[in-house]
């Protein structure tokens, strides 16, 4: 489904990001990568859905190329993904319900499969009760879990999450990996990046590590 | 189908909601784009009333003969049977001097003057429409008339019917070059307007790019957002002009009852308001286009 071949990401400033990471991930798989802040998990995971692009080598998702892909083609990618930024990237002038939209609308969904498909998700993060409110009024559990709904309100295949439970107290953390888990277990590829060891020990995820920039050790397949 | 109706439905919505938000900043744009435009408009419209007005001046091609001050009823007669049998001459009128002083006298409002006259000081005159309406014949009849004993002098009406033509043409000319000018000023305000949201917006351009958002996708509300400042531009420009016209049309009936000719400012037809409008839109949406275009590609390339 994913996968990174001796790929390389050097920044315009001369920093080696990302050294010859060779790395494949199939469908339906759990995936933590971890490593020290700086390691390249960021990296790792805006490369796979085509934030940046690598500086050599070549990221292959879903048969198609995105590393080089035309700009045109980018944004037809990035809908096999559910992203999750570690900063929310939600939309604060807009209600919990209008940011969940959001995907669905950028696809074209008409009103009433919108409002389902939007209430759905918010049931499963456990927000239904707030769609009307703005993401400020909202702890930073629930503006992540909004994040979570957002990113799932259109079914990805892929989720993509960058330190889900960064800046969450443990029994949040438990409850976003749960969540986690619940996606992984429908069939949806789940990669995050993260150093959240008790975490880590609960899912029993693969786990891919990254040192400075280089691939440490990603065992094939952990008994998940 | 009826996706895309609610897409484009709902972004006017939301645009129309981040334009109300704002209303200061909305209601200037509006007022900067109306004056813009208010001007050019202004003119069509007064230049379309004066078009009308002199065409009712100038009805059919005349020429007006005038005798001798000395010529007396013998030479008049002359006259009038020379005209009765010439070919070019469709139909006369004879206005006999003491005529044409009582209908000056009656329109004028110089009565007192012309009371203290001592003599009539008007000449017998002939109105004569020619048979034939083209410059050329109407010059060679003028000439021809000219040559008449007991005749002074013979003026050609229709020439300064096609001297105010020709003025006519020129202010359209202006309109035109007035309308492109403001045209550009349009697409300027919109332009600014655009950059400074997509600034505002960047972070949420960011945002709806990282979900899966195609460029027209993102343009679209920047889009609505300059087809609505232009048309509420536009609004406000006929506004300005029907306002204008409300008010002149008062005074101008003043100037009617004082002149005896009917003159009064026509509001812009369905036609050209909506015209206008359309063009005030379509402006502002080519100013959102090119602005979004360019501060969108300066964003990806940050």
């Amino acid at each position: 489904m994913i996968s990174l071949s001796a790929v390389c990401k050097r920044y315009p400033q001369g920093y080696e990001a990302l050294k010859d990471i060779t790395l494949s991930i199939a469908a339906g798989e759990l995936v933590f990568v971890t490593g020290h802040s700086g390691a390249g998990k960021t990296t790792l995971l805006k490369l796979i859905a085509a934030i940046e692009r690598p500086t050599s080598g070549s990221v292959i998702v879903n048969g198609q190329n995105a590393g080089a892909m035309s700009a045109r083609a980018i944004p037809f990618l990035r809908r096999n993904f559910g992203l999750i930024f570690q900063d929310h990237k939600l939309l604060y002038d807009r209600s919990v319900f209008d940011n969940v939209a959001l995907p669905l609308q950028i696809i074209g969904y008409d009103r009433r499969d919108t409002a389902r498909r939007v209430r759905a998700a918010l049931d499963k993060v456990g927000l239904l009760g707030k769609e009307r409110a703005l993401p400020i009024t909202l702890s930073g559990g629930e503006q992540q879990r909004l994040a979570i709904a957002r990113a799932i309100v259109h079914r990805p295949a892929i989720l993509l999450a960058d330190e889900p439970t960064g800046n969450l107290d443990p029994d949040y953390g438990a409850q976003i990996g749960e969540l986690f888990r619940s996606f992984n277990q429908v069939g949806v590829t789940v990669v995050i990046a993260t150093h959240d060891a008790p975490l880590a020990e609960r899912l029993k995820p693969r786990l891919v590590t990254l040192r400075n920039g280089a691939l440490v050790s990603a065992p094939a397949r952990a008994a998940a | 189908m009826k996706a895309w109706l609610y897409h484009h439905v709902a972004t006017l919505g939301a645009t129309l909601g981040r334009l109300g938000r704002s209303p200061v900043a909305t209601l200037f744009n509006a007022l900067v784009i109306g004056i813009a435009l208010a001007l050019p408009v202004a003119l069509h419209v007064a230049l379309g009333s004066f078009q009308k007005f002199a065409a009712g001046l100038t009805a059919s091609p005349q020429l007006s003969l005038f005798l001798a001050r000395d010529a007396d009823a013998r030479d008049v007669a002359r006259i009038e049977g020379r005209l009765r049998v010439h070919p070019g001459v469709q139909r006369f009128r004879h206005v006999p001097r003491d005529e044409a002083l009582r209908s000056l006298r009656a329109a004028s409002g110089l009565a007192d003057v012309i009371d203290s006259l001592e003599r009539n000081p008007l000449p017998d005159a002939f109105v004569i429409d020619a048979a034939e309406a083209g410059t050329e014949a109407l010059q060679a009849l003028r000439a021809e008339f000219a040559q008449w004993p007991r005749v002074e002098h013979v003026q050609l009406d229709a020439v300064w019917a096609q001297r105010l033509d020709a003025l006519l043409g020129l202010g359209r000319l202006a309109v035109i070059l007035l309308g492109t000018l403001l045209a550009f000023a349009l697409i300027a305000v919109t332009f600014n307007t655009i950059r400074l949201q997509v600034l505002t917006q960047r972070d949420e351009i960011e945002i709806v790019k990282l979900i899966g958002a195609t460029a027209p996708f993102i343009r679209r509300p920047f889009l609505y957002m300059g087809a609505l400042t232009g048309l509420a531009g536009g609004l406000a420009a006929l506004l300005f002009v029907a306002a204008g016209i409300f008010l002149l049309n008062d005074r101008l009936a003043e100037l009617s009852l004082l002149y005896g000719t009917p003159l009064s400012l026509d509001f812009p037809g369905v036609a050209d308001s909506a015209a206008v409008l359309l063009f005030a839109t379509g402006l502002g949406w080519l100013g959102a286009r090119l602005s979004v275009g360019r501060h969108l590609a300066q964003l990806a390339s940050d």
